[in-house]
């Protein structure tokens, strides 16, 4: 299955974000969505999740126009895993989870004995299944990370959308939560995800796309898009590159 | 592993069983547990009570309805709050925060000037707290923000100035001998003229409420979250948002027809629920309506037994109140983002 923007003019109401948009995703694939702040990350995001109308152009889902979905139908093919919060309400860790499986049921119902199985199935993925009865406000950032990103696979869908996944962990756990992005792909799901770090999307990522004031500076395989040359013209900032001898592994520091 | 709701929803029993039992049998003609439950039982039972006629009376004819009418108002506003408080996701709202309360009062107070019959103002009263929500959430969807919550919460906010302004212009012309001490006492919220009659339309639209919520109780859970994440989720968050504003403005409305303004239970009960069983709507619900019920049964009880003259429910509701929202204030750190 395929998500794909076509020719997107994406924004609000009152003022365009980008224009001329081209993006594809894969069920199995990884695809990460770079950029200076402000350059349309989130509005691309929200407007492939079909929680904003692009301006023009369409996005087609499986070959349907994504608008032709009921916003249940969607939720259970697209899940999407925002930026961690705490929360209004101290709901348990598995009333969270749960709340995936809304998409599953009806207008009057409760999550069934069958969500609570698969609640409780992804919990034990995550290695969380401890933290079931906690209140989610109790929890660490790198857990509640966990936790969102259970619920979403929760949801049974084929993609999964994270924005800015590892903006607020810590470093053990931003390498956590990128090994769980690339077990996503593995497992079938196509995964999207925003990060301001190119190294976290050398790292989880098959593909990269730039962008930068809501136009696209280079998309493709992370090992030809991400170079010096072409983060220095994402981000107007001098880059550079180390790579380690024994390994060969490479990484990019800004300055 | 699920930490058990059963001792809170037990504790909310217990107070509404309390405030009954208070309500019936404390006041200027006290009345024995003893010949309540004579009462009682021969009313269900058809037989005759062997007390005497006065005893019958005052807890039948008199105290019944109030009773009745008080755990009603009480569950109403329970709900109702509980179900803002979600749907607007933050826990210091009230059930009056898209204007109920002050349509309902200018409704009311319209209908002392005309001099209206009870009913009629009641029924003013009622329409005027959904015409006044109805009249937020129409311009509040009609402003196109980024975030509809808060522009409707600010709309709520300037209509309910607006109706305040009416309120006072229809004090200001009223006769101040007759018409201005009813206003004044309506507005201050009291039970004492709850009786019988007054039980169906009080009952009916808290009762239908009630009974929608509690249908959507999962869905207001999802709703709780961030607008964008509860559609992700797979909740039309729009229509759901309209379904959940009419219930709770229903049971708003009647209770403010029947027993006039009464602030904090609304704001206080849901907390208090929530600290016994948790943020899941489908244990709040039925015991903030519980809770709500017999909160409102121990003020009604404390506002006419603790002075010589009755005290308006709603300087009594709002003395306990104001601590507890400035103790929940100075909590909030601890609690909520």
């Amino acid at each position: 299955m395929i998500i794909e923007g076509r020719e997107l003019t994406i924004g609000y109401p009152d003022h365009t974000v980008g224009s001329g948009l081209n993006v594809a995703l894969a069920t199995g694939e990884v695809l990460a969505l770079l950029g200076p702040n402000g350059g349309g990350k989130t509005t691309l995001l929200k407007t492939l999740l079909g929680l904003l109308k692009p301006k023009a152009g369409e996005v087609q889902l499986g070959g349907k126009p994504l608008s032709a979905y009921s916003i249940r139908e969607r939720a259970r093919v697209i899940a999407y895993v925002p930026q961690v919060h705490i929360g209004t309400f101290a709901f348990t860790v598995e009333t969270v989870v749960l709340m995936g499986r809304t998409a599953h049921g009806g207008l009057f119902s409760r999550p069934s004995a069958h969500d609570r199985e698969i609640a409780y199935a992804v919990l034990e993925r995550f290695g969380i299944a401890a933290l079931a009865a906690r209140p989610y406000t109790m929890i660490s950032g790198g857990e509640r990370q966990l936790v969102l990103l259970a619920r979403a696979l929760a949801q049974e869908p084929q993609f999964i959308v994270l924005d800015e996944p590892t903006a607020s962990l810590d470093f053990g756990n931003q390498g956590k939560v990128m090994n769980e992005i690339r077990a996503l792909a593995k497992s079938g799901h196509g995964v999207l995800f925003t990060t301001h770090d190119p190294n976290h999307a050398l790292r989880a990522a098959d593909r990269a796309y730039l962008l930068r004031e809501g136009t696209r500076i280079a998309d493709g395989p992370v090992a030809t898009v991400l170079n010096r040359e072409q983060l220095e013209a994402l981000y107007h900032a001098s880059v550079d590159r180390l790579t380690d001898r024994e390994s060969g592994a490479v990484a990019f520091l800004p300055g | 592993m699920k930490r058990s709701a059963l001792p809170g929803f037990a504790i909310a029993i217990a107070v509404l069983i309390a405030g009954l039992l208070l309500a019936f049998t404390v006041g200027r003609y006290p009345v024995s547990l003893g010949d309540l439950f004579n009462v009682l039982l021969a009313k269900i039972s058809g037989h005759r009570a062997d007390v005497s006629p006065a005893v019958e009376s005052v807890i039948l004819q008199v105290r019944g309805p109030r009773v009745l009418a008080a755990a009603l108002v009480g569950a109403a506003l329970a709900v109702a709050g509980t179900a803002f408080q979600g749907l607007f996701r933050n826990p210091l709202v009230s059930p009056d925060i898209l204007g109920a309360s002050s349509g309902a009062a200018l409704g009311a107070v319209i209908g002392i000037y005309f001099s209206l019959g009870v009913f009629a103002i009641q029924g003013f009263a009622f329409i005027g707290g959904l015409f006044a929500v109805a009249a937020v959430y129409v311009i509040g969807s009609a402003v196109r923000a980024r975030d509809p919550i808060l522009v409707l919460v600010l709309t709520g906010v300037v209509v309910g100035a607006l109706l305040g302004a009416g309120v006072g212009l229809v004090k200001y012309l009223a006769d101040p001998y007759n018409q201005l001490p009813a206003m004044t006492f309506w507005l201050l919220g009291s039970l004492s003229a709850a009786n019988i009659s007054d039980l169906l339309p009080l009952f009916g639209p808290v009762a239908l409420g009630t009974a929608i919520l509690i249908a959507l109780r999962w869905r207001m859970n999802v709703m709780s979250l961030p607008e964008e994440e509860a559609r992700a989720l797979g909740v039309a968050t729009g229509p759901l948002r309209v379904a959940i504003v009419a219930a709770a403005t229903l049971t708003t409305s009647a209770s403010v027809a029947t027993a006039g303004i009464i602030g904090w239970v609304g704001l206080v009960v849901p907390h208090l629920s929530r600290s016994l069983v948790g943020p899941d709507f489908a244990r709040l619900l039925p015991t903030a309506a519980i809770l709500g019920g017999g909160y409102l049964l121990l003020i009604d009880t404390l506002a006419r037994t603790m002075a010589q003259v009755e005290i308006p429910l709603g300087i009594l509701t709002a003395a306990v109140g104001t601590p507890f929202f400035i103790w929940l204030l100075a909590s909030m750190q601890r609690n909520w983002s």
